[in-house]
């Protein structure tokens, strides 16, 4: 990529900044004409959002058999309001995108931008520059790839990368560098052509740093970071595809993480991926994402990470094995699942029918501030 | 150093479980004609390496100055007890808690974060955070347009310039028009929002706004008639958005008391660091009303199976991943982190420290004032303030650089944020909070003294402040 902005605070800001990027560079050559970004089915939920909060209509896209994007139904709602393609790449089933060379060419010929979510940069990293590949925009979660880890939902960080079209639109204020080599801050209006600020200040400076750190301290092994990300799912996949109890939709290879059902295991034993997340949690694992991505049935999103040890991995295939045999030999084990954890399964209808969402002082003599 | 645990054992076993030689094998679906160079980084570093560097960097920064700057976050004191919660792992594991019978502890934390700022901002509808101040405040100008289902917001130029530039770029996107109302120039409402100019700016009956947004206290500090200011958008139809400063709460009225529909602002007074403007907080309130329209994650109260109190993720049918384009925002990952030291640091304090703080810090702006006024530096504005002010200080940018000689971060120069705008060519914007030594206010104003030639206080200070805090 040309340039970076690392002052988005969070990938689904990364994405807005993207995408109002795309729109300042239509509107400054007067084509106010392209009004769609079009998003494939599988995308992450926040790339229809962005493209709303951006002004933008949604036209989702389908997915071909092989989890692609279906290149017919690409072309059939390509166009003139076309201002930009998003994808996900690797895509949210955790495959690299087969046909991207072909997505990029044609939003490029019909006069959109191709825009990358690159939340999933560490299946990647050694292996494809987006930048080099034509993506016009993309955006990274430094808490993905960069070892920011989760304080229960961020602080994180989504810096993007423009192309070279889109530098003069990056966010402000830019960091510069001065000839005599000491840098400073874009001043307030010194470059109109920006789409402006995303938020107070520079950015999630000491995530950033963070990231810095481990960019550093890795160097070049990045690329190892993403190799053994890339084999510990292919070979989890694997022994769950050995085992056969959940289905594997996708045979190929996957890259940081891959789509397992329960289809089949819920056709013949009742028992559905919610049950066996559940279970899991007995077993002493973090349940995967379930019901995700929402276009495939009994969906369990598996990744892995670079982290886990090989013994690690193997005791997370035994657990799915396991619960599975337990599905059809003790099946109301599995369904009143969780039995380990503080509490059982919540009344999550009841939560939202008459939500509680702050502590009441009860008898008034709690009030705190007596004077 | 990496941190990759497999040894040369493991990933052979692995590939050999995969039948494959090597893992280019598992990237052969790129497109060999999109395969990328290679990776133009230098060797992996050692982590004392990494760590020298990083301090190498750190030291070219001026940590030694006594600090006066504001405008936006805020110098307190934070009892160790903060971190030394924040750092424990249990906080780091999970993503976000999809998975409530493992997540107890977060969710609970969550909704305490919840009921704290609900309690500080009179507001029953607290959001889980926010990316910080001014992304919280676009996102309640984009609130009051769902809710209202119309597109223009006026905001007070006594909003947080950076606020002001965030909302634009949010509601450029939205199709939302912005318009500003200015402040008063002159006379003793100088600084504050202009009533006249916005009781204009609501009779344009073409486009009725949407809502009006204006801070508590303002940027310059200053304290706005809220309720007025309120009662005039309810008028129009429109929903009133406060900005506000949280310490400030313990002492002003919640926006909750005056008529305010949301408030938004920035968490980092609660007990996080500076760090130069991020990771920080976006606070987010809204009453019950508009629970439905408000972005964000919300965590309630509910029962398990046994009837045992729990806490879960709800109302997630405003949320993208749900909702897709039809959702009340995008965002997804938020500040959970600093949420969470927000209400350890409340939670600690309780309501009579922070009322401690904030009537410290207010006390110490009042000593800074008396001092400037000694050298003969007067206020801009007259008005009441509350831990910060603006004073008039000729060449505020030039005398701003000289102070830093004498060891004095003295605040903010308007004209650095504000170049357009003569009113505030002058404009020095100064803070002080409980942290703020004697010494530290003693230097400055000696300092400022000298640098404007006026007659000098009748020493020099010995005591420079380094840093503040105690
Ligand atoms: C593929 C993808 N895109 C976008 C996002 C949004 O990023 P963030 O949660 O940092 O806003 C995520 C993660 O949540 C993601 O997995």
């Amino acid at each position: 990529m040309a340039a970076v902005t690392l002052q988005p605070a969070a990938g689904a800001q990364g994405e807005l900044t993207g995408i109002l990027m795309i729109r300042a560079y239509h509107r400054s050559r007067g084509d106010l004409e392209r009004t769609e970004v079009l998003v494939p089915d599988s995308a992450h939920g926040t790339n229809p959002a962005t493209t709303s909060m951006a002004g933008f209509r949604t036209v989702n896209v389908p997915s071909a058999p092989d989890g692609g994007v279906d290149l017919d139904a690409f072309r059939a709602v390509l166009g003139p309001r076309t201002a930009a393609v998003m994808i996900t790449n690797p895509s949210t089933l955790g495959l690299f995108e087969p046909r991207i060379g072909e997505l990029i060419e044609l939003v490029h010929a019909a006069g959109g931008l191709a825009y990358m979510d690159g939340a999933n940069l560490n299946a990647i990293m050694g292996r494809f520059k987006p930048g080099e590949a034509g993506f016009d925009a993309m955006h990274f979660n430094v808490h993905k790839t960069f070892s920011t880890p989760h304080g229960g939902g961020g602080p994180g960080a989504g810096p993007v990368g423009v192309g070279p079209k889109l530098v003069p639109f990056l966010p402000t204020p830019r960091v510069l560098r001065e000839p005599d080599g000491t840098f400073r801050l874009e001043r307030p209006g010194e470059r109109p052509s920006s789409i402006g600020r995303l938020r107070s200040f520079v950015g999630n400076t000491g995530v950033l740093v963070r990231a810095y750190a481990y960019i550093l301290a890795h160097g070049r092994d990045l690329a190892l970071v993403s190799e053994d990300a890339v084999l510990a799912a292919n070979y989890l996949k694997h022994r769950l595809a050995v085992d056969g109890s959940y289905d594997i939709p996708f045979e190929r290879p996957c890259k940081h993480e891959f789509v397992a059902q329960a289809k089949t295991l819920h056709r013949e034993t009742g028992i559905r991926t919610l049950d066996v997340a559940k279970r899991l949690i007995d077993y002493g694992f973090h349940p995967p994402t379930i019901y995700f991505p929402l276009t495939v049935e009994e969906a369990m999103l598996i990744e892995p990470t670079e982290t886990e040890s090989l013994e690690t991995l193997d005791a997370f295939a035994d657990a799915l094995v396991a619960i599975a045999r337990e599905a059809r030999e003790t099946p109301d084990l599995v369904r009143g699942a969780p039995h380990t954890a503080p509490v059982r399964r919540l009344d999550e209808a009841a939560a939202a029918r008459k939500p509680n969402l702050r502590w009441q002082p009860l008898t008034g003599r709690e009030t705190p501030c007596p004077d | 150093m990496g941190y990759a645990p497999h040894t040369h054992d493991d990933r052979r076993r692995m590939l050999e479980a995969l039948g494959i030689e090597s893992v280019d094998a598992l990237f052969a679906d790129i497109p060999p004609e999109l395969r990328s160079s290679p990776l133009r980084l230098s060797p992996p570093l050692p982590e004392q390496s990494v760590a020298a560097r990083l301090e190498r960097l750190a030291a070219r920064n001026r940590t030694d100055l006594a600090s006066f700057l504001g405008a936006g976050a805020y110098r307190h004191w934070t009892p160790p007890l903060v971190d030394q919660i924040l750092l424990r792992g249990e906080w780091y594991t999970a993503y976000t808690p999809y998975q409530p019978e493992v997540s107890q502890g977060t969710l609970q934390s969550i909704y305490e974060f919840q009921s704290l700022i609900a309690e500080l901002t009179g507001l029953d509808v607290v959001s889980a955070s926010h990316y910080d101040g001014a992304a919280a405040t676009a996102e309640a100008a984009l609130m009051a347009c769902r809710a209202s289902g119309r597109d223009r917001i006026l905001v007070s130029r006594a909003v947080h310039p950076q606020y002001r530039e965030t909302l634009r770029t949010y509601a450029a996107g939205a199709g939302v028009a912005v318009d500003e109302v200015p402040v008063v120039g002159e006379g003793p409402a100088a600084g504050t929002t202009d009533r006249t100019a916005l009781e204009r700016a609501l009779a344009d009956s073409a486009r009725p706004p949407a809502g009006l947004i204006a801070a508590q206290p303002n940027f310059f500090g200053l304290l706005e008639p809220m309720a007025e200011l309120g009662a005039a958008i309810h008028a129009a139809g429109g929903l009133f958005v406060a900005v506000v400063e949280p310490v400030s709460l313990a002492v002003l009225a919640p926006p909750g008391a005056y008529g305010a529909d949301i408030a938004a602002g920035e968490g980092q007074p609660l007990g996080i660091p500076l760090s130069y403007g991020g990771p920080y907080l976006g606070l987010l309130a809204c009453t019950n009303a508009l629970v439905r329209q408000i972005p964000g994650r919300l965590v309630g109260q509910t029962t398990d199976l046994d009837g045992r109190r729990a806490f879960v993720m709800t109302l997630r049918a405003r949320e993208q991943d749900i909702r897709r384009e039809r959702a009340a925002s995008n965002i997804c990952t938020n500040q959970a982190l600093l949420a969470l030291a927000a209400a350890v640091y409340l939670a600690a304090l309780g309501p009579h420290g922070l009322r401690d703080v904030a009537a410290g810090s207010a006390a110490r702006a009042a000593a800074l004032e008396r001092a400037l006024t000694e050298v003969g530096v007067e206020r801009l504005f007259p008005g009441p303030y509350f831990d910060e002010f603006v004073v008039r200080v000729p060449e505020a940018p030039a005398v701003h650089r000289r102070l830093l000689d004498h060891g004095v971060l003295a605040g903010l120069p308007l004209a650095l944020v504000e170049p357009d705008d003569p009113l505030l060519a002058d404009g020095l914007l100064v803070c002080a909070t409980e942290v703020t030594t004697d010494e530290e206010i003693e230097l400055f104003a000696w300092a400022l003294g000298e640098v404007l030639g006026a007659a000098a206080p009748r020493r020099q200070p010995t005591t420079a402040g380094a840093g503040g805090g105690r």
